[in-house]
């Protein structure tokens, strides 16, 4: 290992720049002649828009136009889509209803935009949006998935009855039905999945610009995958051809998921920008971002689990409603099925599976992929089920995990994962020993003497990373590819850029990607750079999200460097005057075997361009090479978290005393880094368990709707974290990579509500299980002080 | 946020003057409620008269028996002063417990007083301590000040300059944060001063800041918290929220209560 190659925790190059203030983030950029757009949003959950008045608007100062619906019909913009068809248990397709980028007749959601107005300044164009007098008639909304199949509640579109988009299903549901029967024990929970607002630091933005010279469009905005942003725009909403529209998402401040959709404010700053004939820009203020970026989870879920005589798990079965909220925003339909109920074996060897989602319309903002997106949802299910499971036999809750476990590998579920490997025992045991569970008895009746209630409580989770193979996505309903992408040029003086399809939006990239090419070509990483974000610079890739950036991604610029080492050697032969077998090439230096002679990096490079020591007819000058990689399989990511709490029974206040990680990642890039990512995981999954929530009232209103209400996890509701990792090499990509972004997440919030109920003896806990929900929970279970056990 | 006209006075008469002009003036002081207001167009007062050039505002002093805080002192002030830690320490921790360092830095007591949130700390440690809110124009004591959710007994054109609290015995004050904005969902502020014993709560009452005269006699007999044991509140009269249901909200009034005391008595 080289001192920056993989493996070396090297410092984030990229933080010099953000953390002086340095960054270009989307809202940094401005054009000349440059107006502003403000929305006009609905403010009623369901309303029939009956007519929009927006004259006096338009006379307002400064403003250049007020669009609403109608002239996005007129000018024949097309529908935001859903890429990701899923198919009913009766073989009928997902039912989709338009979603045009402005509202035309009806509005389905508090913040759904109806009319924009653009002027010249923000203020201005703010002032006007004020005057544009919109007619609804107001409808009854529903906001609850668990009432929205209901019959006589409100109807959100004509094209899928009774709300419902899918009912999808997974499993056998015959073999499921006679293992439950002959049984021993069942454990049976109601689970509610709370919905949750992604809240970036830095809210979305948007720039629209046309250029009528060369009837080109450019587009910047906060995009975690500027060129599948660009592809829907061009190939569905219609906005330009491909070639004629440009997408940089610069730097972004955090995106989660909810940035990888393709919003409406986008497609409109485009249109607007010709409309007007001036470049526009939309910055989302933070109760915008409240209301209209898509949020995460919102399931409503009965599940079963049954085991036999000696504790072993013979089947699971699955009844979920998942929120979608008023339209169906860009992967939204997978979240449920296939980022979901593909995961329900858990860690575990369950023969049978079956798991039902229906997915709702509600009039609420859209719902779609949030860090671990399914995932967290599923590891919700079968943790909560495995402790509580444990619990009504009697048994150690390690112990019953450790019993089920999958042990041999490969291993195929019921439910179309295929693991390809993993050592869950092992992640176990040392963050059993790293936790001090063996100690745990003595702390708890510590804590009884301070008069606090003490619990512990894992998750022993497993999750799905780098989405893959391509065709395998594509049988599933995926409407596109998800492989990866890398060029890597070599300048003549023999530092590198790297274009990689990938986006970082936090995760360090431009420090990770240049460690594997400092380590793969023996240069310094000051010499690497990494290029992202823009879709004129780079060739088409498929962006980050779902922890796929280190196992595809960087398997995808493996395969360039491979390439580029080929053509290397082939320059060296000829400066070498050897043949090309003879070549070797080793910390940065070309050499010819058995001899001293020796050609450096830079020399190489050099003379790929110079192209003196060979003829163009035999060898190509030059040394850039590009490469497409899809993997054979997903990766496996899995671990051990394990969460002990202290509850002030009076209060209700939950405090986590101690929080274990033990994670396999597969091969670690930079431990750093790593740890990092699942400090912020974490955090995410303690605010799912004990903070956040949003709320919204009967009438659709956003109760959460800012910072004063909504509460986002801070750093003094976290203990030191002890993080720990086990490796078992990934087979399914040239680095052995799994991922790591999302496991804290998709970890925690069971193991912080196995830990409450278990220091509060009540399993009716919802999240977030806030100090009102705790100290109810306690009162209602009549259980109000600590024993001294 | 709607274009407004800013005034600058240097005098407490001036700005009195700038007030009586326009009825719908508006003092700033630390700004950090008035100004998030207007940006989300909730406010929109055509004038603001910034009291910060205004000399004298500031200061904190301890004359005889009582502590003097200027309207314009900020919350760090308070928080890092010696006088006030040495005076009434509860009082500094208080000013600690507000917000973050930004709100603190630019928050003061004038403005917390005058703006009298439901779940603000200050009005409970004023009428706690049985303060006197003194202004252009009047002394006002803490019980005939605070008159219900963000309403005072200022009158138009009426300028908080300062807020004297007398020294007590002991006190302590309870506080539970609501988990997203940090203010209280609940606090309970207890003192003693001789005889007068006072229990004054903030964040849980519908109608903002309020003593219980019931849990005051009872420590009266005795100040400790075995006085306040099994005593409660009614529901009846308190917020209710997705926070805390007004049920919540009183079994937190007798807990953090009994909390104070004990702080208050040093257990
Ligand atoms: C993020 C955040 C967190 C907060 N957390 C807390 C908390 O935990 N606890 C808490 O108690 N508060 C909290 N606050 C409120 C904070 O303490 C405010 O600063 C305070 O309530 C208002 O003081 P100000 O100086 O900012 O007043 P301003 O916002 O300037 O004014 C508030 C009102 O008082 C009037 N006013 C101001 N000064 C005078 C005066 N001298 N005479 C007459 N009228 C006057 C103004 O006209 C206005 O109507 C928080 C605020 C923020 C933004």
């Amino acid at each position: 290992m080289c001192a920056t190659g993989i493996g070396a925790a090297v410092r984030r190059k990229e933080d010099h720049r953000f953390i002086t203030g340095k960054g270009h983030y989307t809202d940094d950029i401005n054009q000349p002649g440059q107006a502003y757009a403000y929305f006009v949003r609905s403010p009623h959950a369901h309303a029939t828009i009956k007519s929009i008045e927006a004259k006096e608007a338009a006379r307002m100062p400064g403003v250049l136009g007020v669009l609403t619906g109608a002239e996005l019909a007129a000018d024949k913009i097309g529908n935001l889509i859903c890429g990701w068809m899923i198919h009913s248990k009766d073989g009928s397709p997902m039912k989709m209803a338009p979603h045009p980028a402005l509202a035309s007749g009806k509005a389905c959601f508090v913040g759904d935009p109806v009319a924009v107005v653009i002027a010249a300044t923000l203020a201005q164009a703010r002032d006007a949006a004020e005057k544009v007098k919109v007619d609804y008639a107001v409808l009854p909304a529903v906001t609850d998935p668990a009432q929205a199949q209901k019959s006589g509640v409100p109807q959100i579109h004509e094209v899928a009855p009774n709300n419902t988009i899918y009912q999808w299903h997974l499993g056998d549901a015959k073999a499921v039905e006679s293992a439950f029967t002959s049984a021993k024990h069942v454990t049976k929970l109601d689970l509610v999945n709370n919905r949750l607002v992604p809240n970036a630091m830095e809210p979305r933005v948007a720039i629209g610009d046309y250029d009528t010279g060369s009837g080109t469009f450019t587009l910047w905005n906060t995009s975690q995958n500027p060129h599948v942003a660009r592809l829907v725009i061009a190939a569905f909403v219609g906005m330009a051809p491909e070639h004629k529209l440009r997408v940089i998402a610069p730097d972004v401040g955090g995106g989660f998921g909810s940035k990888i959709f393709i919003y409406p404010e986008e497609v409109v700053a485009l249109w607007a920008a010709k409309r007007v004939g001036r470049p526009v820009k939309w910055t989302a203020e933070r109760s915008e971002s409240f209301l209209c970026d898509a949020h995460g989870r919102d399931h409503v879920t009965h599940a079963e689990m049954a085991f036999d005589a000696e504790g072993r798990i013979v089947a699971l079965r699955a009844k979920t409603v998942a929120n979608l909220g008023a339209y169906m925003s860009t992967f939204s339909s997978a979240v449920p099925t296939y980022l979901y109920a593909t995961l329900l074996s858990g860690q575990y060897e369950i023969p049978q599976i079956y798991c039902e989602v229906d997915a709702v319309y509600t009039n609420t903002g859209p719902v779609d992929a949030y860090r671990g997106a399914g995932r967290p949802e599923a590891t919700f299910v079968v943790e909560r089920l495995v402790e509580v499971g444990a619990r009504e036999m009697g048994q150690d809750p390690a112990e019953l995990r450790r019993k089920n476990f999958v042990k041999e590998f490969p291993h195929q579920t019921p439910v179309i994962m295929n693991y390809d490997t993993g050592d869950y025992n092992a992640s176990l045991k040392r963050a059993l020993e790293i936790a001090d569970y063996k100690g745990f008895g003595r702390r708890k009746r510590e804590s009884a003497r301070n008069g606090k209630l003490r619990g512990v409580g894992f998750s022993t989770y497993i999750e799905a990373c780098g989405i893959a193979p391509s065709a395998a996505v594509g049988s599933l309903g995926a409407g596109v590819g998800l492989w990866e992408s890398a060029e890597v040029r070599v300048n003549p003086t023999g530092s590198v850029e790297v274009l990689t399809g990938c986006h970082a939006h936090g995760q360090g990239h431009e420090t990770t990607f240049a460690q594997l090419v400092s380590d793969r070509l023996g240069i310094p990483i000051d010499n690497v750079s990494i290029i992202h974000g823009d879709t004129d610079k780079v060739q088409f890739g498929m962006g980050t999200y779902g922890s796929r950036s280190g196992a595809v991604g960087m398997s995808a610029l493996v395969k360039a460097l491979d390439k580029v080492e080929a053509k290397a050697k082939k320059v060296a032969a000829h400066m070498l005057e050897a043949a090309e077998g003879d070549i070797e090439f080793k910390d940065g230096k070309f050499s010819v075997a058995g001899t001293d002679k020796s050609a450096a990096w830079g020399e190489v490079a050099l003379n790929a361009y110079i192209a003196h020591k060979f003829s163009g007819q035999e060898l190509e000058p030059g040394l850039k090479e590009g490469a497409f990689y899809d993997p054979t399989n997903f990766t496996f990511p899995a671990g051990c978290h394990i969460c002990e709490v202290e509850i002030d029974p009076e209060t209700g206040n939950t405090e986590i005393a101690a929080w274990t990680a033990v994670d396999d990642f597969g091969v670690v890039v930079n431990p750093m880094i790593v740890e990092g990512q699942v400090h912020g995981g974490v955090a995410q999954g303690v605010g799912q368990a004990l903070y956040e929530g949003a709320v919204y009232d009967k009438d659709g209103q956003l109760v959460t709707g800012s910072l004063l209400d909504y509460c986002m996890p801070r750093a003094d509701h976290l203990p030191a974290l002890n993080v720990a990792t086990t490796v078992t090499k990934c087979p399914s990509n040239p680095l052995g990579i799994k991922g790591c972004g999302e496991a804290g997440a998709i970890a925690a919030p069971a193991a912080v509500i196995n830990a409450i109920t278990d220091a509060i003896g009540t399993e009716a806990i919802a999240m977030p299980a806030t100090p009102q929900a705790v100290w109810a929970a306690l009162k209602k279970a009549g259980r109000s002080l600590p024993h001294a056990a | 946020m709607y274009a407004f006209t800013f005034r600058r006075p240097e005098t407490l008469r001036q700005a009195a003057n700038l007030l009586s002009k326009n009825g719908d003036a508006k003092p700033l002081a630390g700004g950090h409620t008035l100004l998030p207001t207007m940006k989300l167009r909730l406010a929109s007062p055509p004038e603001l008269i910034d009291l910060s050039r205004i000399e004298g505002l500031e200061g904190i002093e301890l004359t005889g028996r009582a502590l003097t805080i200027g309207a314009m002192a900020r919350h760090a002030d308070v928080h890092g002063s010696p006088v006030v830690q040495q005076a009434i320490p509860v009082l500094a921790k208080l000013a600690g417990m507000i917000g973050d360092p930004a709100v603190r830095h630019m928050g003061t007591i004038g403005g917390s007083i005058a703006n009298n949130d439901p779940s603000a700390d200050y009005p409970a440690a004023c009428l706690g301590l049985g303060a006197t809110i003194v202004t252009n124009k009047r002394r006002i004591k803490a019980d005939d000040f605070f008159t219900g959710m963000f309403s005072t007994a200022l009158e138009p054109a009426e300028i908080i300059t300062k807020v004297s609290f007398p020294i007590p015995k002991k006190a302590a004050y309870q506080k539970f944060r609501n988990q997203a904005s940090r203010y209280a969902l609940v606090g309970v502020f207890v003192a003693k001063r001789g005889g007068d014993i006072r229990v004054a709560v903030t964040g849980a009452g519908a109608n903002g800041v309020f003593r219980i005269q019931s849990f005051e006699e009872a420590l009266k007999k005795r100040f400790s918290p075995k006085s306040l044991e099994g005593m409660t509140i009614p529901a009846d009269g308190m917020n209710s929220d997705i926070h805390g249901s007004a049920e919540y909200r009183a079994h937190l009034v007798g807990v953090l209560a009994r909390r104070a005391v004990a702080e208050a008595v040093g257990k």
